[in-house]
């Protein structure tokens, strides 16, 4: 009877997870269409996306499977960078955007997948903080190979060569007349087709968190969490910790490219610099503060957190000093048991699942 | 779990001072810049929340744009930029007749954060935009300016993809295939039979972009380029394995493609090898002099083209007008920034157009007379754009000698 409660509960925060999701998505299309949307917000729909599902994504690492990745902007930018090249070499075969949109998401989620995969193969068997390192050490080395990465298309196809000697350049890849190149090097890619949708964007969010929510509540998601609170205890019931480890881990890479490709069809330019460390931990500050494990937090502080600053552009040159302090201020804020117990007792309701959800 | 909570504390933490030493960086000039906020400050609270776009400027001035790096590792280039341009605006509004409107927003150097800062100003009804300052950025908001009809003039951004296929896109400084030229004409004019080392950051693409024309004009020149040695971002702070190897491969001149920071490194640890040939740089290397905690008579003798010298006599007024209103002497991007609006000034008086056009307007009006107009700014006299949007003017060499920059 107890049992059947609480599946109850988290059934209906999964609810409340997907309606919130939808519901903003109706409010924003209908503002937009009501033109009361100004350009600037336009222009963070799409990115605001992509960080929720990069969110989403690394939360399923970071919170539920209990390992730190500090690398998984390199598997957006595998995901970014396998999306432009397809869709920019097939823009005269499928000429309609929204198809040609659809493949190269799913192009950049096998990409990062593939990438995940061979990560975890190593990794995923030791314990310890030993993902952190190797995903940390991967997101540099992604950055390094696009960087001499010179890729082009013409009338024969594909054309790539590895500049690893530095002395390549576009011209050598001896395109046909026609042809243009997708990927120069360290310029990045440059003149995209801009294809992504806010749409697209609300449609990847809503496969995210089906995928997720649903992987969660299976028998594979329990095995995870039961990894994730005793090791020595699952294994000793039988539970094969790497599999169920690099199931976990091969979904949150997977649509972690997937939010890449949306994003870098998303700008006319992306260059293989932005996917650095730094962006690794702003998507890992947004489930952090979100609240780790927690999916409907880390939509919530990845909307947030992006759109502040933006918003505080009118501050002019105090906008990154009030962005810091405000963080400082929900870091310190939401661990405070005092500040806690104050909120808990204005939402006495919340008291249950909240420490429920504190592990 | 405990540890791993640890863990992220720590890294968080870390983040943290990151972002501080961003602002930091972009901070060391903030009493000198409230005089120029003022305008646009009280502007901004009510104008950035209005829905309505494009709106033209009501009180009969044009609404300029600046889109740079104001804060983060670039934050020099974009401040300068956007000083010098704030000059040119205060000189250009006490003359009467145009007036000008002038406000800046941040990018960090990120092309992302660079068509939100775009988006911004649009909301705010800007009619024209000085900017991006840095390449990336550039090339990103260009397509969006290029789709919007939005005229840009950018005082420095200087790849080629920034101006390719968009014809509203106009550039002041030199294009980097230009600047990679210039070099080897003027290594092969002047110095005649010697070798060259080219050191380039091979995840920049203004250094790589400068590295590939020299290296093409080098050899159509008949230069040998002994040794090439390369460094991205995350290497820029030790050259002595690309140093030692430019000495030993025994080159005379070490061409430096790239911005100054890493410049200095070199030349810090060449001089530490006792390796003294000719170094030569590009206007990037502009602001070596003026760099914190750095020993200027180690620049001493290094060439450099660039095309702007404070010390030039035509500049008098201008590097006055700086030092007194932000304390520092102005590099290159101030200047770039000054000529940049005051390029945008008579072409619109050459086109006539009123405030009260539509940025669309503008736009067509503007690139109909930019590739008549001749203007003799800062950075070049009787500069000239052709319809690509490149800027034809005459390069300039200058070597450092006793902390100032003397023409050879």
């Amino acid at each position: 009877m107890k049992k059947g409660l609480k599946i109850n509960k988290t059934a209906t925060k999964d609810y409340i997870t997907y309606l919130v999701v939808i519901a903003a998505f109706i409010i924003i299309t209908f503002m937009n269409r009501g033109g009361m949307l100004n350009k600037r917000m336009q222009g963070l729909l799409v990115p605001v996306c992509c960080y929720i599902v990069m969110a989403i994504s690394l939360n399923l690492t970071v919170g539920i499977m209990g390992e730190l990745s500090l690398g998984h902007a390199g598997f957006m930018s595998l995901g970014a960078f396998t999306g432009v090249v397809v869709s920019q070499s097939l823009i005269t075969a499928i000429p309609n955007d929204v198809i040609r949109l659809v493949i190269s998401l799913a192009a950049g989620a096998v990409v990062a997948a593939v990438g995940g995969f061979l990560i975890g193969l190593p990794v995923l068997r030791l314990r310890g903080d030993y993902l952190a390192i190797v995903t940390l050490a991967f997101g540099e080395i992604i950055m390094d190979v696009i960087n001499c990465l010179i890729v082009g298309h013409d009338s024969e196809g594909l054309h790539v060569i590895f500049n690893f000697r530095g002395d390549k350049t576009v011209a050598d890849l001896n395109l046909a007349e026609g042809g243009s190149a997708i990927i120069k090097g360290a310029q990045g890619a440059v003149g995209t087709k801009t294809i992504a949708t806010f749409t697209a964007g609300f449609i990847i969010i809503m496969i995210t968190l089906f995928v997720v929510l649903n992987f969660v509540r299976s028998r594979s998601g329990r095995a995870v969490l039961a990894i994730r609170d005793n090791r020595i205890a699952a294994e000793s019931v039988g539970v094969d910790v790497m599999k169920h480890k690099m199931i976990a881990f091969v979904i949150s890479t997977t649509l972690a490219g997937m939010a890449g490709a949306l994003y870098g069809l998303n700008f006319n330019m992306i260059s293989a610099d932005k996917f650095n460390f730094n962006t690794s931990i702003l998507v890992l500050v947004f489930v952090v503060l979100g609240g780790l494990g927690n999916i409907l937090g880390s939509i919530i502080a990845a909307t947030v957190l992006y759109i502040l600053p933006e918003v505080l552009r009118g501050l002019q040159d105090y906008r990154m000093l009030i962005y810091a302090v405000v963080l400082i201020v929900v870091m310190i804020t939401t661990n405070n048991p005092k500040v806690r117990g104050l909120f808990l007792k204005i939402i006495p309701k919340r008291n249950k699942t909240e420490g429920g959800e504190a592990q | 779990m405990k540890k791993t909570l640890k863990f992220i504390a720590l890294i968080l933490c870390f983040a943290l001072i990151a972002s501080f030493a961003a602002c930091a960086g972009g901070s060391n000039d903030e009493s000198a810049k409230s005089s120029d906020t003022d305008a646009s400050a009280t502007d901004d609270a009510s104008a950035t929340d209005d829905a309505s776009q494009n709106a033209p400027a009501a009180e009969g001035a044009f609404k300029i744009g600046l889109i740079g790096p104001l804060t983060g590792g670039a934050a020099i280039y974009g401040n300068a930029a956007k000083n010098g341009a704030q000059i040119a605006v205060n000189e250009i509004n006490a003359k009467g007749g145009i007036q000008f409107d002038y406000k800046a927003e941040d990018d960090e150097h990120d092309p992302e954060k660079s068509v939100n800062a775009y988006n911004t100003l649009v909301d705010w009804g800007m009619q024209v935009l000085v900017g991006p300052i840095t390449t990336k950025p550039a090339v990103a908001v260009s397509a969006e300016a290029f789709a919007d009809r939005i005229f840009c003039l950018t005082p420095s951004a200087s790849s080629t993809d920034v101006i390719n296929d968009k014809d509203n896109m106009f550039q002041v400084c030199f294009t980097d295939p230009n600047q990679g030229t210039a070099s080897a004409d003027y290594i092969a004019a002047n110095f005649a039979g010697k070798s060259v080392a080219v050191i380039y950051k091979n995840d920049d693409a203004y250094s790589q972009g400068i590295r590939d024309t020299f290296v093409k004009e080098a050899e159509a020149k008949g230069i040998t380029v002994a040794y090439e040695g390369t460094f991205t971002e995350a290497t820029s702070t030790d050259f002595s394995v690309q140093v030692t190897a430019a000495q030993s491969s025994g080159a005379e001149i070490v061409f430096l493609p790239m911005y100054y920071e890493p410049a200095s490194v070199i030349l810090k640890q060449a001089n530490d090898i006792g390796y003294k040939p000719i170094f030569f740089g590009v206007d990037g290397m502009d602001g070596i002099l003026t760099m914190e905690g750095f020993d200027a008579s180690l620049a001493e003798g290094v060439m450099l083209l660039t095309p702007f010298s404070a010390d030039d006599p035509n500049a008098a007024d201008f590097v006055k007008a700086y030092q007194d209103a932000y304390g520092e002497i102005p590099n290159q991007f101030a200047a770039d920034g000054y000529d940049a609006v005051y390029t945008i000034y008579q072409a619109l008086q050459e086109s006539g157009c009123t405030a009260d056009m539509t940025p669309a307007e503008i736009c067509e009006k503007l690139i109909a007379v930019m590739t008549s107009i001749s203007v003799d700014g800062l950075t070049g006299k009787g500069m000239t754009w052709d319809a690509s949007g490149a800027v034809s003017k005459d390069p300039m060499a200058v070597v450092i000698k006793d902390g100032a920059y003397v023409t050879p």
